[in-house]
């Protein structure tokens, strides 16, 4: 057995006749945050969505916690312990942001249990909790999808791009919360804002077209300036 | 209620605010040129009509906004439910109340068994390719009118006898009418409420509204969306089979009553924006009463409903003009 609790082998994933993952491996172990680099259209989201099944990769495998998911059904992988977070915060914009979280729940009572946590996270949202989605502000929406993912136990968080568009005040109270969050369950980021990435996250996986190129962790990929230039583009 | 109008986008309140006066507008030139009385019957026509269109939109409407499907089908279920329906209600022996509820049960029912195996086994196959979905709607739309001309044959069904506790007359607006009439406008009501109820009050309800913004997202939150989608087209079938059956002790059935049926809930859902259900509604009665004074008024200038067909067109056109995404769509 490994000791991994996501374990993303050589996949292989097409967006009808393209061929937009050509080889990505990603090795999650558990309790960690593990960020996903790369520059624009690199593949970062395609690998996530072929996680949770909504581009199932035609080759390759994925493991997680010791189960092969690959051709699953996106609900059942979800099931399985799976939040996934989408680029640009899709959130539902006419359901109020109570609904937004209780159409998260898998078992009733969820919610329940998890609004303290939540709340404690993102103390916006109880405010707000009566509004339409479509209300809230760019943050707002941003903090509504991770709290929608807390709502159902994972044991694994798939968050693309958190800071995306946001004001450095909202980014920070966001690293805050993925921190927090990150103690509970394991996350793998896509993150582009390498200044975001490197603070949080313990490890790192470089996509470059479509291909897995580089792993580490993070506290070495920031010494090596060469490597940072050459596949992300920023000194 | 209030808060729904408390949170409405401007663009939805504008379009409140048009519809009100747009039907202000027609009860008034109704007024002038036809008189009290014919004005009120007009208006009473137009909702009896908006409701038997909204039974047929509205599910179009929640189809289109879930599953991305034009459903063209969504006639042939009206027809089919009145056929059986009109079957149903003759064969039997008993009294025209039990046999009316009997047809009502018996015609959704086969219509949404009907629309589970439809989705199923050849709408499901092809979510991948949105283009063969539409082209196999439509083309079941036709085998589906074929098959019933072969088995009830050609010639209009006239219509029968209300059950026996709606069939009494009322006077409403100086005119004698049946109180299966007004059976009619409460039916659609009820199904008004009930499917906003549903939609709003129910976790069921909630998945469907999500998925209308993105089936995607819904799915990667751990629900089974496809399941959802199925059960969404059996009760837009089972609505559409039930305004069929409603019809038949007010038209009758014939061979036509689908599509031009279909037709007017196009107009509605394009109206009322697609996916909109309160759009949906709005419009169903906004088309009804449009296509009730047109008619009535190039019945009262020129002898002939010439207008009926094209006044709804010509509304259709209008509203996409100020609105293209219809008054209660989404601008995207
Ligand atoms: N529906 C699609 N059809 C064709 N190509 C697509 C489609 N979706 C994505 N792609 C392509 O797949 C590649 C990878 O896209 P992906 O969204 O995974 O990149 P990304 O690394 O997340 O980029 P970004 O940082 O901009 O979000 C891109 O080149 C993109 O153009
Ligand atoms: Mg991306």
């Amino acid at each position: 057995m490994t000791d991994y609790i996501l374990e993303v082998q050589n996949i292989h994933t097409f967006i009808g006749e393209f061929h937009i993952l050509e080889g990505v491996t990603v090795q999650v172990p558990p309790g960690s945050i593990t960020v996903l680099l790369g520059r624009n259209g690199a593949g970062k989201t395609t690998t996530l969505r072929s996680i949770i099944g909504l581009t199932p990769p035609r080759s390759g495998q994925i493991i997680f916690k010791g189960e092969v998911i690959q051709g699953r059904r996106a609900y059942h992988i979800a099931r399985m312990g799976i939040g996934y977070v989408p680029e640009n915060r899709i959130i539902f914009r006419d359901l109020t942001v109570a609904q937004n979280l209780q159409i998260a729940e898998r078992q009733k009572g969820d919610l329940d249990r998890k609004a303290d946590f939540i709340f404690t996270l993102f103390p916006d949202l109880k405010r707000l909790y009566t509004l339409p989605g479509g209300n809230l502000s760019g943050g707002q929406q941003q903090m509504l999808a991770v709290a929608r993912a807390l709502v159902p136990d994972n044991d694994l968080l798939l968050i693309d791009e958190p800071s995306e568009g946001l004001a450095p005040v909202i980014i920070e109270q966001m690293m805050e919360a993925i921190r927090q969050l990150s103690s509970h369950t394991t996350v793998l980021l896509v993150e582009q804002n390498f200044q975001v990435a490197s603070r949080l996250a313990e490890r790192y996986v470089i996509i470059e077209e479509g291909l897995s190129v580089h792993a580490g962790l993070i506290a070495d990929l920031v010494q090596d300036r060469d490597l940072i230039k050459t596949y992300l583009g920023v000194a | 209620m209030l808060t729904y109008f408390a949170n409405l986008s401007p663009q939805h309140r504008r379009s409140w605010g048009l519809v009100v006066a747009y039907v202000a507008l027609l009860l008034a030139v109704s007024y002038v040129d036809f008189g009290y009385n014919t004005a009120g019957q007009t208006a009473f026509r137009g909702i009896l009509l908006g409701m038997l269109v909204f039974m047929v939109a509205s599910g179009l409407s929640l189809i289109f906004g879930l599953l991305d499907v034009l459903n063209f089908a969504q006639g042939a279920f009206l027809l089919i439910g009145a056929y059986v329906g009109y079957d149903v209600y003759t064969s039997l022996d008993a009294g025209t109340t039990v046999r009316f509820l009997a047809a009502i049960v018996s015609g959704v029912v086969f219509v949404g068994v009907l629309g589970a195996i439809m989705e199923t086994g050849l709408i499901r196959p092809l979510y991948d390719r949105p283009v063969f979905q539409i082209v196999l709607t439509f083309g079941l739309a036709a085998v589906l009118l074929d098959l019933v001309e072969r088995y009830y044959g050609p010639d209009p069904k006239q219509p029968l006898d209300p059950p026996g506790f709606l069939d009494n007359n009322f006077t409403l607006f100086d005119q004698s009418l049946s109180y299966y009439r007004l059976f009619i406008i409460f039916l659609g009501l009820t199904m008004m409420v009930g499917v906003f109820l549903l939609l709003n009050r129910t976790r069921i309800g909630i998945i469907i509204r999500a998925g209308v913004q993105d089936s995607e997202m819904v799915q990667a939150l751990g629900i089974n969306v496809r399941l959802i989608f199925t059960l969404v087209f059996v009760l837009g079938a089972a609505l559409a089979a039930l305004g069929g059956i409603a019809l038949v002790p007010y038209q009758g059935a014939t061979l036509e009553m689908g599509n031009q049926f279909l037709i007017l809930a196009i107009v509605v859902i394009v109206i009322g924006g697609m996916g909109s259900y309160e759009g949906t509604a709005i419009a169903s009665i906004v088309v009804g009463l449009t296509r009730a004074v047109a008619e009535q008024l190039s019945l009262e200038h020129f002898d002939a409903p010439v207008l009926a067909e094209t006044s709804i067109l010509l509304l259709m056109i209008v509203v996409l003009l100020v609105q293209p995404s219809g008054l209660f769509g989404r601008e995207e």
